[in-house]
């Protein structure tokens, strides 16, 4: 399992998830859970990915990610889950 | 499962809060480089730190990035070259050809500093220790990257007075040689008393003889997050709520730095050694460990009450970082350097901030007097003065303590030094104008304390 979390945040519009997911099942990303809230007028998603299936490394996922939130005026971020695992769980 | 708030906050903590992990440093011991010809030794120190630290960038980089968290600085800190040049060494210049090998090793790497130009004499100096601390401050002005320590003492063997006398006058030349740069030779040579072997955090950074071959060390940092945690949820709560709070940040920001830690050893196949759990501030708006202790209730850093603060932050980030990792070393707690620190800057400025108050903060925190300007023409018995003062503090309480002060030539009280980067800004502090001639003049050592009866 290579588990990455990818966190969207911006201003909301129309078909953002739609094009993080359909880029995610192109290249074989399984998206394990989705979630979303609006903190302070900003729309925050936070998908968890499988990522062990997909022929893409790491790095080119999340440059491509990068790029498409730029064409919808929102910023992408990809981070290996540990890192949020180790923070809040003992 | 991880939630959507835990992920906001780990993000609010590294894109606005200035959460990173300071330092990934690699030690490198370079005992098995000694040669009696030092053209050999240059070379076989050069080549081992390529082979063990070629990498140390890249992996550095990759991690941090993976992670989605800064990894700010990629150093290297090697075994202490007094020993490592005793056999091949006869005059100055054979040691400074050595800073000029670890300097040009450190450039062809891509790492920002290399520290380990060191000497350990707490009770005494051997003269190749002798000639290393005398070729310090033309190695300092004859490289960029080098980074100098001396330990003149501890709470085992008291305190080497010829050392710190010693000292005194290296750091005024240190001063001179690097004149025309506001004297930075000084901001890049540390005294200690009670140095740990393990320390990732320059420039007093050196790979002790009680290390193994090579190992990987990491300091976190991440004071802007204890900054925010305390004015957002412990305005006006009680101290419980405040160490409670101090704690578990600390907690949450060491756990990143286990993690990165491990991943950059397991990368660089080399065993993890530390976690450096310190609060380093930088010149950065946000990133203060000043603001903290104004957070706490100060309305500056050095007004009464501030070792109190001190004493309560640094505690609680030891009680909430030692839980979070394996292994925990280094210097951990909170630094309170002058330059890097605008909190700091504002304080002195205000007149709230004296080196004597700064003086009894170290007796808390958890290294010392750090890079604080003083005027260019204190004398070098009283920056002994100042040296044997700190360590003193050091071996009483058996703790580490240091000394960075950097004796700016041409300056005078209420100038301001600027050294650039990391390394700040700072405004010239005064010194005590009486003076200790008399006593720095005495010969010998100051004997370990007595380990009991303690009052």
């Amino acid at each position: 399992m290579n588990k990455i979390i990818i966190t969207v945040v911006g201003v909301d519009a129309v078909g953002i998830i739609a094009s993080v997911s359909s880029y995610l099942a192109k290249n074989k990303v399984n998206i394990l859970d989705i979630s979303q809230t609006v903190v302070s007028g900003y729309f925050n998603m936070m998908m968890v990915v499988d990522g062990s299936s997909s022929a893409k490394t790491f790095d080119k996922l999340c440059a491509d990610l990068s790029r498409i939130g730029s064409d919808k005026g929102v910023e992408i971020r990809c981070q290996k889950s540990e890192i949020f695992e180790k923070m809040h769980r003992v | 499962m991880i939630n959507l708030s835990e992920v906001i906050e780990t993000n609010r903590m590294i894109l606005e809060e200035n959460l990173d992990v300071r330092t990934v440093t690699m030690g490198i011991s370079l005992l098995d480089c000694a040669d009696s010809s030092l053209e050999k030794t240059c070379l076989n120190i050069e080549k081992k730190i390529t082979r063990l630290a070629g990498n140390l960038v890249k992996v550095g980089d990759d991690v941090g990035r993976e992670f989605g968290v800064p990894v700010v600085n990629k150093r290297i800190s090697v075994t202490p070259i007094a020993l490592v040049g005793a056999t091949c060494c006869r005059k100055k210049s054979d040691f400074v050809r050595i800073a000029k090998t670890l300097d040009r090793t450190a450039r062809k790497l891509g790492v920002n500093f290399i520290g380990g130009y060191s000497a350990i004499v707490s009770k005494g100096m051997t003269s190749a220790d002798e000639l290393l601390i005398r070729s310090i401050p033309e190695a300092l002005a004859k490289t960029e990257r080098l980074c100098s320590s001396v330990n003149v003492g501890s709470t085992k063997t008291g305190i080497d007075m010829d050392a710190v006398r010693l000292m005194g006058e290296t750091i005024k030349e240190a001063a001179y040689l690097t004149r025309e740069r506001d004297s930075i030779g000084c901001a890049k040579l540390v005294v200690f008393c009670n140095a740990p072997d393990d320390n990732p955090f320059m420039a007093g950074a050196f790979h002790g003889v009680t290390e193994g071959d090579a190992v990987v060390h990491v300091g976190v940092s991440g004071p802007g997050v204890v900054h925010r945690v305390l004015a957002s949820s412990c305005r006006g709560a009680d101290f419980e709520t405040l160490c409670e709070t101090i704690k578990r940040t600390a907690f949450k920001i060491t756990r990143v730095g286990q993690l990165v830690a491990q991943e950059a050893a397991a990368r660089l196949s080399v065993p993890f050694g530390i976690i450096d759990l310190s609060l380093a501030p930088t010149p950065a708006v946000g990133d203060s460990v000043a603001d903290i202790l104004k957070e706490i209730g100060l309305e500056h850093p050095g007004a009464p009450g501030t070792t109190a603060a001190l004493a309560l932050l640094n505690d609680q980030i030891k009680k909430g970082g030692v839980m979070a990792s394996s292994y925990v070393g280094g210097l951990s707690g909170a630094f309170i350097p002058v330059s890097e620190d605008q909190g700091m800057i504002d304080a002195v400025n205000a007149g709230a901030l004296t080196i004597e108050k700064l003086e009894a903060m170290t007796c808390v925190c958890s290294v010392g007097l750090d890079m604080i300007a003083i005027p260019g023409d204190t004398p070098a018995t009283s920056i002994a003065g100042i040296i044997a003062d700190e360590a003193a503090i050091g071996m009483v309480n058996q703790k580490t303590t240091a000394v960075r002060v950097i004796p700016v030539v041409g300056k005078k009280v209420g100038d301001t030094v600027e050294f650039g980067g990391l390394l700040g800004y700072a405004p010239v502090m005064k010194v005590s104008a009486f003076s200790c001639e008399n006593m720095i003049a005495r010969t010998g050592r100051i004997p370990a304390p007595v380990h009991s009866f303690k009052n």
